[in-house]
């Protein structure tokens, strides 16, 4: 072999490597699936959408767990998405080059990977500790730290996309800034941003480690928000590392449908975002 | 846009018409906007003051060799961070070891090797995976891939590589199926799709002439990969490759699940261990406020918040310049 067929050969070698790779990438991904399904399809029925969290033996439900969820994740994408659009708008629209709008941009994307625990800490520490007990709203405040820097990200993201000419055009007809942000700017922008807000929705709903140290998570139904709330990433912790077979059944069958949540989530954003990128 | 624009290009130019026009709603508009951004900041700040005083108590006490001795004994209240800095450090690296080989790997695929029709499917595929919450990892590395690793892969490591000098030590002991190895292919497995989605986006900023004058000379593919591409987005590769330690350094489900939660260090990779955020999963609703174990873990939170902070600030600094530039 000469040195020319060798480094063909080579090249070759590592394409196949590389091919190789992501489908191994491609086979974790469908082997989680799939473990997913077949573990979750043991507990998986209606039951468990219907009754609250219930004894060992398996005869309960996660209901009240999905619910507390779907509460607390409204309640701090209520909180955040507001606050988080106004800071994205700021860094797309005032703060471009200013040194300040750099300092909050580097910060919120430092935020987006910050380990999610020490959120968990902080919320007890202003939200737990003062007031003397794990309540929903605390949690709610963690998973909107959660949200609040994707919300910024892709606010700032979708703003930057909006051709300057539209902002022209509106402060030509002598609109004032907040006119045009609101009803120009916001509008042409509004799908990426509420793609942004779905993803951050997503993200929060799969969080635990957040939840933990604020609304603890609940054995049964529980509307108040100064009292511990289920969760359904919390009941799956609970339940995955019990000794009961029942409750580790019913975490996989809790696990299987925050994770069909979460997906279906994502890909309608996805498609949406797509749509959108396209007219 | 032309050239004659009257307002600058987001991200270009100064800001918008500065003559007051639309007069006090515009002046309390602006200002929620500022405060707003204000506020991100006000947050991360707020999380470092609070760790750092919950957790002074313990630094009192315990002084510097909080963090380089490795006793944890809440028993008898003597705890110190030793352990869990290895275990948070040793499994963030192994996953760093693994995951940016296997991602370069899967974007040379994705950039260079795939037919145009599959790249985005499979790159949509990939970045699915990164949207799985991590307890789902946590459980699935725990029921189903500690028990392959019990009986497999690390019977097959300890009896091919524990003669092996100084090596050999990684590879001793009881294959438990858990521990610091299994933790560490769990993380790499949850930074990959993030990092490869970052890798190609910086893959595909690479300017066409230069690598067509690389075929040009006669290069191969791969050739033209590790010495044009890959070269020429260095910054933003490496910077990548901290995004994901970053992240690898805090994750704290999956990591709890299968790490083993031991409090001491061994040399073996198979050993059980403990890391910094799992440590504070497992023992915080335990501790009682205001004692010293309570203080401790602040304490431990507070160390981990540093190191990511400074890991991730160096990060996107490097990712910014280059992917901006």
């Amino acid at each position: 072999m000469n040195r020319f067929q060798r480094r063909l050969a080579f090249d070759a070698t590592m394409q196949v490597i590389a091919t190789g790779l992501a489908l191994i990438a491609l086979a974790m991904m469908a082997w989680i699936l799939v473990t997913l399904v077949v573990k979750g399809a043991n507990a998986l029925s209606l039951r468990i959408f219907w009754l609250p969290m219930g004894p060992p033996d398996g005869s309960g439900g996660l209901a009240n767990a999905i619910v507390g969820s779907f509460i607390q994740v409204m309640i701090a994408t209520a909180i955040a998405a507001p606050v988080g659009v106004l800071a994205g708008t700021y860094l797309s629209e005032m703060g471009q080059s200013s040194r300040f709008g750099a300092s909050v941009r580097f910060i919120n994307d430092v935020l987006l990977s910050a380990p999610s625990i020490l959120i968990g800490l902080f919320v007890y520490d202003i939200a737990v500790r003062p007031f003397g007990g794990y309540s929903a709203i605390a949690g709610s405040l963690a998973l909107s730290i959660v949200i609040l820097p994707v919300v910024v990200r892709s606010t700032e993201d979708m703003l930057r996309l909006v051709p300057g000419s539209l902002r022209e055009a509106a402060f030509a007809l002598g609109a004032p800034q907040w006119k045009v942000v609101t009803s120009v700017l916001w509008r042409a922008g509004r799908a990426g941003i509420v793609t942004g807000m779905l993803l951050a929705l997503a993200r929060a709903a799969g969080e635990t480690a957040p939840l933990i140290f604020t609304s603890l998570g609940n054995g049964s139904w529980s509307f108040t928000l100064t009292e511990p709330m289920g969760s359904l990433p919390a009941a799956i912790y609970q339940y995955a590392s019990s000794s009961s077979q029942a409750w580790v059944d019913l975490s996989w069958a809790g696990a299987l449908v925050i994770t069909v949540g979460v997906l279906v989530l994502n890909i309608v954003s996805r498609v949406v975002l797509a749509g959108a990128g396209r007219k | 846009m032309t050239a004659d624009t009257l307002i600058d290009r987001p991200g270009t130019g100064t800001g918008r018409l500065k003559d007051g026009k639309g007069g006090t709603a515009d002046i309390i508009f602006r200002f929620a906007l500022t405060m707003a951004a204000t506020l991100v900041l006000l947050v991360i700040a707020a999380i470092m003051l609070l760790l750092l005083r919950g957790g002074l108590p313990a630094l009192m006490k315990f002084g510097p060799e909080f963090f380089i001795t490795t006793d944890w004994d809440p028993n008898n209240e003597i705890f110190s961070a030793g352990v869990m800095l290895y275990g948070t450090i040793a499994t963030a690296i192994i996953a760093i070891l693994v995951a940016v080989p296997a991602s370069l790997g899967i974007s040379f695929f994705l950039t260079e090797v795939a037919p145009q029709v599959i790249r985005r499917p499979v790159g949509i595929a990939i970045q699915l995976l990164a949207a799985v919450p991590s307890i789902i990892f946590g459980m699935w590395g725990f029921y189903v891939v500690a028990p392959i690793m019990r009986d497999l892969v690390q019977p097959a490591l300890i009896s091919g590589l524990h003669w092996l000098p100084v090596v050999g030590y990684l590879f001793a002991g009881p294959a438990k199926g858990t521990g610091i190895l299994t933790t560490g292919l769990i993380l790499a497995l949850m930074i990959l799709p993030f990092m490869t989605a970052l890798f190609v986006e910086v893959l595909e900023s690479v300017p066409g002439v230069i690598k067509e004058a690389s075929y040009g000379i006669g290069s191969t593919t791969f050739e033209v990969f590790t010495t044009v591409s890959v070269p020429y987005g260095r910054t933003a590769i490496i910077g990548a490759a901290m995004l994901g330690l970053g992240r690898a350094l805090g994750e704290t489900m999956a990591v709890t699940f299968v790490i083993g939660n031991a409090n001491r260090i061994s040399a073996s990779l198979m050993a059980s261990g403990a890391s910094i955020s799992s440590v504070i999963a497992n023992q915080f609703n335990e501790s009682a406020p205001g004692s010293l174990l309570q203080s401790s873990l602040l304490l431990l939170g507070f160390t981990l918040f540093v190191i990511s902070f400074i890991v991730l600030a160096l990060a996107r600094y490097l990712v910014r310049n280059r992917l901006k530039g």
